[in-house]
C-alpha cells in the first residue's frame, strides 16, 4: 500500500505527533474523501490534487552498480493540506515535503527539503515544458516521455544531499497498475481509504555520486501515487510495507496495518501488468530478527507467506540501520528476497 | 587588641556623624549616578542583542536585491538552483516591527526560542496565520493589542519590545504587501551552488547588529557623563576620607605607641574603608536603579526616535552592572583613601603628630598639580590634533576637563593674590588672604564645581545650538502646507484629478530601501520644483545643483553619507541603475543611514517598480487648513495619510527634545553633587579653621561679621570658579558639537552661544557656594564665645 508516511503529515502540519495516530482519523472537514465510482484518468491524475488533504510521488529502485554492489535510491515527494484550496503565493494551504535517500551496504544518506505551496518553489505541473514535473528545490522527477506515451512512461530523476546525489534515466517497460478496486484502496475494516496506483516496471539506468565517487547503475524502479483525506483508522499506530519484483516478472505489493486487529491488503501483479488485489488476511506477514537503529527496535527481517500464489519468501535488509533520520523518522530500505520465489524490493515500516 | 582598636578608629565617626554621613552619601551619589547610566547602557545592549538574535542576523549570511525588492519567483528561482535560502518579510505597523518568516525552510539557528518548528504542536497554527509571536510587555502596550486584532498572540519573553514575529503569509497579510521580500537567509550548515544571479549580493553576516554600532557612540556619551559623576563624587570622598586620615593622626600614633603593629593598624584603616565603600556601594545600586528607571523611559523614546532602537521601558535588576557598580565603589574608596593608607602604613610610632591643616600641602605641591593639568591640557591638544574617531573625541574631552580641574587652584590662587595685592585696608586683605589660606581645603570642592558647571555650559550650549540649527532647518526643509500619502495607485490617480484644481503644486515623493556604500539606506526621487530650489539647505552644492538634479546628472547625498564615505562634490557614487556624481551635499539631522536623492525622472527610469503613492502639497498657507478638512472628507484619510506641517514639526522637535532630557537630568544631578562636595569640605575645615578665625574676634570682628564673610569668601570662590569655568564649558560644548557630535551621529552643528545662560551660570555657581557655605556659617554664629577664648587656652 501506500498510507505511507502521512504521519509526517499530522506532525508537520501540526495535528501532533503528542496525540498519536488517534487523531488520523479526525480533522478532514471541507476535504473530499476518496470515493469508490472515481474513474482514474490519465495524465490529468498524474498532477496534484488539491481537493485532498495529502497526496504522494513516492519512487523507490532497486539498483546494482558497475562494481556489482547493490544500492537502493528513494525520491519522494508529499504534498499535504492545511485546507482543501490552493492559494497564490504565501498564502497558499499547500504544503511540500521532500525526501531522497541512497542505501548502500554500508550506508545510508539520507536528505530532507520542505516548502510551501504557491510560490515555485516545489510542486507538480502537467502543462510545463515538460507533460510531468515534479520538483522540490533542486530536486526533479521530469518527464521525457515522447508524444504518444504516458507521461510517466519516461523520467529523468535527481536529487543530491549531504554526501550523496544521483541523476537516473527511468523507462517504463510495461503499463500503470490500479491498485485495489481500480485504484480504489481500501485500508482498514472501517472503510478508511486511499486513490492509489502505480508504475512498478521502470528500467533505471544512470549514476550515483557517492563520497568514493561516481558509481554507474541499472536496475529497477517502482513509482507509487496515492492520495487521500483520511487514510487511516483511529486505532491503527504504523505499518509495513513491502514492493517486490520477483525474478520470474511477478510482482508482490503488500502492507500490514498495525491495529487493534492487524489489516493485511495487497496486489498480485503479473509479468504483463495484469493486477489482482488481495482479500483481507490473504497475504501474512512474519517478523524475524529485530535490529536496533536510532534507539528503537525494528524487524529489519520477514517471512511473507501468500498462499494462494505459493509464494513462502524471506525478506532481508540491505542494510539493516536504512533508517530515515527526517521530520518524523520511519525505516525505508532495498531488501533481498529468498524462498519460493527470489529477487528484489523496498520495505518501509513507519510507527516504531 | 584588634576590637579595641577597631573600636578607637570607628569612634571617630561617632563624634563626626556630618564627616561620616558625608563620606557615605559622597561615595553613594557617585556610584548611583554611574551604576544607573550603567544599568541603562546594560538595558538598552540587551534589547540590542535579543533583536540582533531574532533570525540569527547576528550569526547567519543574507541575501539582499541591489535594483529593486526581492520577489518570490527570485525565491523560488534560488531554491531551484539548490540555494539554501529562506524568505524574511519586514515592515512596520502601528510601531511595531512585523518580522515575517518561513518555518519550513527557516535554517535552524534562526528560530527564536518558542517559535513553533517541524514537527512542533503549534506549526499548523502558526502557518495558517493565526499564531503570532509577541513579548509580553508589548502585548501590554497600548493599542497592540488593536493592531493584531484577530490574531492569537503567543507571549514569547526571547522576542525585542516592539517586534512581531510571525508566518510570512500573516505578514504579508498585516502588512498589506504580496510577494515582496526584504532578505533571503542563508542555511549555514548547507554548500552554497555557486554564484549568485545579477542583481543579487550576498551580504556577510553583521557579527554585531547594526543597531548596537548606530547606538555606540550614544551610550559612549552616557558612559562620559556617568564617569564624569563618579569623578565628581570621588572628590567628595577623597576630601571626607582625607580630613578623616589627618585629624585622626594623633589616634594613630597613640595606637602605635599603644604596641598595635602598623601592618594591623593599616589593615584595619583598610578594613573599615572597604566596609564603607560596600555600604555605600550598595545604597548607590539602589540610588542608581532608582535614576535608571526614572530616566530609561525618555532613553527609550530617544533610542527609538533616532534609531528606531526598541528598548523596553522597563528596568531590569542585572548583575553587571549591580557588581560592577558596588566594585566602582570599592575602587573609588581605595583611590581615594590610598595615600592616607600609605601614611598609616609608614607612619614611624613616634612621629609628632602636630595638627596639620587638612591638605595644606606646600606650594610645591600646587605647582606640581598645575604642571600636570597642563600636561594633560597639551595632551588634550594631541588628541584635537592627531586623534580620529569617537574615543579620539573623548580623550579630548577628558584631558581638557581634567587639565583645567588640576590647573584650577594654580589659577585660583594667582586671582586671589592679585586681589590681595589690590586691596586697600587690613580686613580686605585678611579676607584675601585667608580666601587663598583655604584655598588647598576646597580645592578638591572647587574642582567638583568647575567639573559640573563646565559641563553645564557645555550641554546646554550644546543642546540649544542643536535646537537653534534644528528648527530653522526644519523651517526650510519642510516647505510644503500639506504632505499626502495615498492608498494605491488609483486612490493617487483620483487625488490627482481632485487637486489640480485646488493646489498650486502637487509634488510626488517617491523613495525606496537600497544599500548605500554597502549600508541599508534611501534613494528619494523628488520632483524639479521651486519648494525645493528656493528652500533646501545644502551644505556645499555645485553651481548649477538643481539643474544637474533635475536632469538626472546628478545626485544629492546627505551629510552622513558624505561623511562616511569621503564623497565631496563630483565625486561618483555607486546607485542602483549607475553611478552618479555627487551635486550637492544637504544635512539630515537625526537619519543614522545612508540617503540619496535623485530627480524624479531619473527615478523612474531606475525604479519603475516604485507606485508614487506621497505627495507634497503647495497651497496658500490660508487655505492648508480647509483643504486638509476637504481632502479628509472627500477620499476618508486615516490619521498618517494626510499630515500637515505643523503636526511633522511638533513630532521631530519632540524627538531631539527627549534625545537630550537625559543630559540635563544627569546635568542637574552632578551640579547637586558638587555643591554636595563643597558643602562636605567646608563643614570639615569649619572645625580646622576656629584656631585662625579666635585671634580676629579676639581683636574685634564680632561672629556675625566673621560668619558674613565666611559666606561671602565661598561664594567669591564658587564666582571665581565660576569665571573658569565658562571659556572650559565652550570649550568643551566646541568639542561636542564639532568632533564628538560628527562621529557619533555624522553631522556637525554650527555653534550658537547664549549669554542669557551664562548668567544662570554664575547664579547656579554663587548659589551653590552659599547653599555650601550657610551650615558652617551657621554654625561660626552660634558658636559660645567659651569655645573661640579655648582656642587660646589650649593651642596645640
Amino acid at each position: 500500500m501506500n498510507a505511507r508516511t502521512v504521519f509526517l503529515w499530522l506532525a508537520l502540519a501540526g495535528a501532533a505527533s503528542a496525540q498519536g495516530f488517534a487523531d488520523m482519523g479526525a480533522n478532514v472537514e471541507g476535504f473530499a474523501l476518496p470515493d469508490r465510482a472515481t474513474v482514474l484518468e490519465f495524465p490529468a491524475d498524474h498532477g496534484a490534487h488539491p481537493q485532498f488533504r495529502i497526496e504522494w510521488w513516492y519512487l523507490t529502485a532497486n539498483l546494482t552498480g558497475a562494481d556489482g554492489a547493490d544500492y537502493g535510491v528513494q525520491w519522494t515527494l508529499f504534498r499535504t493540506a492545511t485546507a482543501p484550496a490552493e492559494g497564490i503565493g504565501w498564502q497558499s494551504p499547500q504544503l511540500w515535503m521532500g525526501h531522497a535517500a541512497v542505501t548502500t551496504e554500508a550506508e545510508h544518506y539520507v536528505a530532507e527539503r520542505l516548502a510551501r505551496g504557491g510560490v515555485g518553489q516545489a510542486g507538480v505541473t502537467l502543462d510545463g515544458p515538460a507533460p510531468f514535473a515534479a520538483w522540490i528545490d533542486n530536486w526533479q522527477m521530469l518527464s521525457t516521455a515522447g508524444p504518444g506515451q504516458d507521461a510517466l512512461d519516461q523520467l529523468a530523476l535527481s536529487a543530491s544531499g549531504e554526501g550523496f546525489g544521483y541523476a537516473l534515466e527511468l523507462i517504463a517497460e510495461g503499463p500503470l497498475v490500479l491498485q485495489g478496486d481500480r485504484g480504489y484502496s481500501v485500508k482498514s475494516a472501517g472503510g478508511q481509504a486511499s486513490h492509489y496506483y502505480s508504475q512498478p516496471f521502470y528500467a533505471v539506468t544512470g549514476v550515483l555520486t557517492l563520497p568514493e565517487g561516481p558509481v554507474q547503475v541499472t536496475g529497477s524502479a517502482w513509482l507509487d501515487r496515492e492520495w487521500s483525506s483520511q487514510p487511516l483508522a483511529a486505532d491503527q499506530t504504523g505499518w509495513d510495507w513491502f514492493s517486490l519484483s520477483f525474478d520470474g516478472g511477478e510482482k508482490l505489493m503488500g502492507f500490514v496495518l498495525r491495529g487493534t486487529e492487524d489489516f493485511t491488503s495487497g496486489t498480485w501483479i503479473a509479468a504483463d501488468g495484469v493486477a489482482v488485489p488481495l482479500d483481507p488476511g490473504a497475504l501474512q506477514a512474519q517478523a524475524l530478527e529485530q535490529f536496533t537503529v536510532a534507539g528503537r527496535e525494528v524487524p529489519v527481517g520477514w517471512r511473507l507467506r501468500l498462499p494462494e500464489r505459493g509464494v513462502d519468501v524471506t525478506l532481508e535488509a540491505l542494510n539493516p540501520g536504512a533508517w530515515m533520520a527526517t521530520s518524523v523518522p520511519y525505516w525505508e530500505g532495498p531488501v533481498r528476497v529468498t524462498g519460493s520465489h527470489t529477487g528484489r524490493g523496498y520495505l518501509e515500516m513507519t510507527g516504531y | 587588641m584588634i576590637r579595641t582598636t577597631l573600636g578607637a578608629l570607628l569612634s571617630h565617626w561617632r563624634r563626626h556623624p556630618l564627616q561620616l554621613a558625608m563620606l557615605v552619601v559622597g561615595l553613594a551619589l557617585a556610584t548611583g549616578l554611574w551604576s544607573g547610566v550603567q544599568a541603562i547602557n546594560a538595558e538598552a545592549r540587551a534589547a540590542y542583542d535579543r533583536a540582533a538574535g531574532v533570525l540569527g542576523q547576528d550569526r547567519l549570511d543574507r541575501i539582499v536585491a541591489t535594483d529593486g525588492p526581492l520577489t518570490v519567483e527570485r525565491y523560488a528561482q534560488l531554491r531551484r538552483a539548490g540555494w539554501p535560502v529562506s524568505p524574511v518579510l519586514e515592515g512596520r505597523l502601528a510601531g511595531l516591527r512585523i518580522l515575517g518568516v518561513e518555518p519550513l525552510t527557516l535554517p535552524r539557528g534562526a528560530a527564536v526560542p518558542g517559535m513553533p518548528g517541524v514537527g512542533g504542536d503549534t506549526l499548523g497554527d502558526f502557518l495558517g496565520g493565526r499564531l503570532v509571536l509577541v513579548a509580553p510587555e508589548t502585548l501590554a502596550r497600548p493599542g497592540v493589542a488593536a493592531a493584531l486584532a484577530g490574531l492569537v498572540p503567543d507571549p514569547t519573553p526571547d522576542l525585542p519590545p516592539m517586534t512581531v514575529l510571525a508566518d510570512i503569509a500573516a505578514a504579508e497579510r498585516l502588512l498589506g504587501v504580496t510577494g515582496d521580500i526584504t532578505a533571503l537567509l542563508i542555511d549555514p550548515d548547507r554548500a552554497l551552488p555557486g554564484t549568485l544571479p545579477e542583481g543579487l549580493e550576498l551580504r556577510a553576516a553583521a557579527g554585531e547588529d547594526d543597531l548596537a554600532r548606530l547606538t555606540d557612540s550614544f551610550h559612549l556619551n552616557l558612559t562620559a557623563f556617568g564617569f564624569l559623576a563618579f569623578a565628581v563624587g570621588i572628590f567628595i570622598v577623597h576630601a571626607a576620607i582625607g580630613l578623616a586620615f589627618e585629624q585622626r593622626r594623633p589616634m594613630f600614633r597613640t595606637l602605635r605607641a599603644l604596641g598595635v603593629p602598623a601592618g594591623t593598624l593599616g589593615a584595619l584603616v583598610l578594613a573599615e574603608s572597604l566596609g564603607f565603600a560596600l555600604i555605600a556601594g550598595l545604597a548607590g545600586v539602589a540610588l542608581g536603579y532608582a535614576v535608571a528607571a526614572a530616566l530609561l523611559p525618555d532613553v527609550a523614546a530617544t533610542l527609538g526616535g533616532l534609531y528606531g532602537a526598541a528598548v523596553p521601558g522597563v528596568l531590569e535588576l542585572r548583575f553587571s552592572w549591580v557588581f560592577a557598580g558596588i566594585g566602582m565603589a570599592v575602587a573609588g574608596t581605595l583611590v581615594a583613601a590610598g595615600q592616607g593608607l600609605w601614611q598609616v602604613w609608614r607612619m614611624p610610632p613616634l612621629a609628632s603628630a602636630g595638627a596639620r591643616a587638612w591638605g595644606a600641602t606646600a606650594a610645591a605641591a600646587r605647582r606640581w598639580q598645575g604642571l600636570a593639568g597642563l600636561g594633560l591640557l597639551a595632551l588634550a591638544g594631541l588628541a584635537l590634533a592627531f586623534g580620529s574617531g569617537l574615543w579620539a573625541g573623548f580623550a579630548l574631552l577628558a584631558g581638557l576637563l581634567l587639565g583645567a580641574a588640576l590647573v584650577l587652584p594654580a589659577v585660583l590662587a594667582g586671582l586671589l593674590g592679585l586681589a590681595e595685592r589690590q586691596a586697600k585696608g587690613v580686613l580686605s586683605q585678611w579676607f584675601w588672604a585667608d580666601a587663598r589660606q583655604q584655598l588647598p581645603g576646597l580645592s578638591l570642592a572647587l574642582m567638583a564645581l568647575l567639573l559640573a558647571l563646565s559641563a553645564n555650559v557645555g550641554v546646554g550650549t550644546m543642546v540649544g545650538s542643536f535646537r537653534t540649527t534644528f528648527t530653522g532647518w526644519l523651517d526650510q526643509r519642510l516647505a510644503s502646507e500639506l504632505y499626502l500619502t495615498a492608498e494605491s495607485p488609483a486612490q493617487a490617480a483620483a487625488m490627482r484629478d481632485w487637486l489640480t484644481p485646488r493646489v498650486e503644486a502637487m509634488l510626488p515623493i517617491v523613495a525606496i530601501e537600497t544599500p548605500l556604500i554597502g549600508q541599508p539606506g534611501e534613494v528619494y526621487g523628488i520632483a524639479d520644483h521651486p519648494t525645493y530650489r528656493d528652500n533646501w539647505p545644502l551644505l556645499s552644492a555645485s553651481p548649477d545643483v538643481w539643474d544637474v538634479v533635475a536632469k538626472g546628472r546628478g545626485v544629492l547625498v546627505n551629510e552622513q553619507l558624505s561623511r562616511r564615505a569621503g564623497l565631496g562634490l563630483g565625486a561618483m557614487i555607486d546607485l542602483p541603475g549607475g553611478a552618479l556624481a555627487v551635486a550637492g551635499v544637504y544635512s539630515d539631522y537625526g537619519n543614522p543611514s545612508p540617503q540619496a536623492i535623485i530627480g524624479l525622472e531619473a527615478f523612474r527610469v531606475r525604479f519603475p517598480a516604485v507606485e508614487e503613492l506621497r505627495f507634497a502639497l503647495r497651497v496658500p498657507e490660508a487655505e492648508a487648513a480647509g483643504l486638509a478638512v476637504a481632502l479628509r472628507e472627500e477620499f476618508v484619510l486615516g490619521e498618517t495619510a494626510l499630515v500637515d506641517q505643523a503636526g511633522i514639526k511638533a513630532f521631530s522637535l519632540q524627538v531631539f527634545e527627549r534625545t537630550f532630557a537625559v543630559t540635563g537630568a544627569l546635568n542637574v544631578l552632578t551640579l547637586g553633587v558638587a555643591g554636595l562636595a563643597m558643602l562636605a569640605s567646608l563643614v570639615t575645615l569649619s572645625a580646622l579653621r576656629l584656631p585662625q578665625l579666635a585671634p580676629i574676634w579676639a581683636m574685634g570682628l564680632t561672629q556675625t561679621r566673621l560668619a558674613g564673610l565666611d559666606l561671602l569668601r565661598t561664594v567669591v570662590l564658587a564666582l571665581l570658579t565660576a569665571v573658569v569655568a565658562l571659556p572650559l564649558g565652550l570649550a568643551l560644548a566646541w568639542v561636542l558639537l564639532a568632533v564628538v557630535n560628527v562621529e557619533a551621529f555624522g553631522w556637525r552643528l554650527p555653534m550658537q552661544s547664549f549669554p542669557g545662560d551664562w548668567l544662570w551660570l554664575f547664579l547656579a555657581a554663587g548659589l551653590a557656594g552659599g547653599l555650601a557655605a550657610l551650615v558652617p556659617a551657621v554654625t561660626l554664629l552660634r558658636r559660645r564665645p567659651a569655645d573661640l577664648l579655648r582656642v587660646f587656652a589650649n593651642e596645640r
